[in-house]
């Protein structure tokens, strides 16, 4: 049976993810930061973890953004076959971004031509990533991303003969240069196959992943392993002053690729890994 | 570890007394500046302009703050990447400036900048917004306000917690703390 969602609902839904993320430092990363407080051995660094646990209580106490980097906005729309969307898709979720980075007093980072950049006043447009999925539900996950740490993510055509060695050494390659800029500790999401864009797309929704949940894969979860101690011996540590916790978490994505390639993209994610999502029903037409 | 208060504006005296990995508490007044404000600074200099703010002996914060809800002066105000500000420091700099505060490292060139003018790079904490913005007492826009949360604010800060970065001596915290994590190992 057909069923139907409206525009206006969809606007809602983004509006309430939009403050929930930006406020609200969800609850595996509020555990991955308590147990990197019980690890650090650095006095400085403990200190500055405990900081950012008093930074996240007073966010949500306050109801204020955990960082003023409020970020630009990136939707995961996974949409069921059977549902229709009444309205604009698009317009409804800038709508709602709109309306949440007004009411909830956020920086707007958002401008528009990347070389005129003139701020678009409303932090839109988002970033919109839809897929088709199964049934008549509708799953929205909100991920704001902040720039300190979007800037310091890499990409990379590896050839075939590079394999796991490449990109286990290419990926700490990038958290070594990226230092104490992404201000970690950090997540670390890697995009394994695909397309050159495609693997940026795994990269990132690696990210979403629940913190230090692993992949699936064997050979996926080997390399999370593997690239995980790697980047813990560094030494960069929370926020670049030296330590034993430079990454929560390494999560990687991997997809199909072609004989000829072996791509390998990394996005980096803050301490502050925001995200909220919810599934709305549809109704019946 | 006992953090050194420090009270703005700072002299060369003061500034060339802190050594890095050296906590601090900064009170006063400190101005606010990334990308575009640095770009409009700076042209300003190179055309020999005056400055809308006079920056002798003063600080520079490298942040855009979100707007303050109703009841607060300010809203989340962490430190952004101050890397993004390399090319624009040591003009900055050589106008006066005794302190930066931002977050990661510095390239070689403001390095050099710190030791000739006996200034100072201070970190505050990254992505500590809310917490940061407890310390600002007052906020107001002194300067390019078409720029938004980029224009030149002024803040009064109380205890601010900052750490020094990069000394004036050229020494870096970064290098310094990744060392001792890796001589340990």
């Amino acid at each position: 049976m057909k069923m139907r969602i409206k525009a206006e609902q969809i606007t809602n839904a983004v509006y309430r993810l939009c403050l929930e993320a930006n406020r609200n430092l969800p609850p595996d990363v509020c555990a991955a930061l308590a147990n990197a407080v019980k690890r650090e051995q650095s006095d400085l660094s403990k200190n500055v973890l405990e900081l950012l646990q008093e930074n996240a209580r007073i966010a949500r106490d306050e109801k204020v953004p955990i960082c003023q980097d409020t970020g630009m906005v990136v939707v995961f729309v996974e949409l069921g076959r059977d549902l229709l969307v009444q309205g604009d898709l698009n317009q409804a979720i800038n709508a709602g971004v709109a309306r949440a980075y007004a009411d909830g007093y956020f920086r707007k980072s958002i401008v528009g031509h990347p070389l005129e950049r003139k701020n678009t006043g409303d932090n839109t447009p988002a970033v919109i990533h839809l897929t088709l999925a199964p049934g008549a539900c509708m799953k929205i996950t909100v991920a704001p991303k902040g720039f300190g740490s979007e800037n310091m993510g890499g990409i990379k055509m590896l050839k075939p003969a590079q394999g796991r060695q490449g990109v286990v050494d290419y990926v700490v390659s990038v958290v070594d240069q990226a230092g104490a800029n992404p201000c970690p500790p950090i997540i670390v999401g890697v995009g394994l196959g695909g397309t050159m864009e495609y693997a940026a797309l795994l990269a990132k929704k690696a990210l979403l992943r629940e913190v230090g949940k692993t992949a699936e894969h064997p050979l996926d979860k080997e390399l999370e392993t593997e690239i995980f101690k790697r980047v813990n011996q560094l030494g960069i540590g929370p926020q670049g002053y030296g330590g034993s916790e430079t990454a929560f978490a390494v999560h990687v994505e991997s997809y199909p690729t072609h004989i000829a390639g072996l791509p390998v993209a990394v996005n980096i994610n803050c301490h502050a890994a925001r995200h909220a999502e919810t599934v709305l029903q549809g109704e019946e037409c | 570890m006992e953090a050194t208060k420090l009270k703005t504006p700072l002299t060369r005296e003061q500034t060339a007394k802190l050594e890095a990995g050296q906590s601090c508490l900064l009170s006063g007044t400190i101005y606010t500046a990334r990308d575009a404000a640095h770009k409009r600074l700076v042209e300003l200099l190179d055309n020999g302009q005056s400055l809308p703010v006079d920056l002798a002996g003063q600080v520079i914060y490298y942040v855009g703050p979100c707007p303050a809800p109703p009841g607060k002066v300010i809203g989340s105000a962490g430190p952004t990447t101050s890397m993004r500000m390399d090319s624009y420091t040591p003009a900055i700099l050589k106008a006066g400036v005794r302190a930066v505060i931002g977050k990661g490292d510095r390239g070689p060139e403001v390095v050099e900048a710190l030791k000739e003018q006996g200034a100072v790079y201070l970190g505050a904490i990254g992505g500590a917004g809310a917490l940061i913005a407890r310390h600002i007492r007052k906020a107001e826009v002194v300067a390019f306000p078409d720029l938004g949360p980029e224009a030149i604010h002024r803040l009064e800060v109380e205890d601010l917690p900052v750490i020094v970065l990069i000394d004036s001596a050229g020494n870096n915290f970064y290098r310094i703390g990744r060392n001792n994590f890796t001589s340990r190992q």
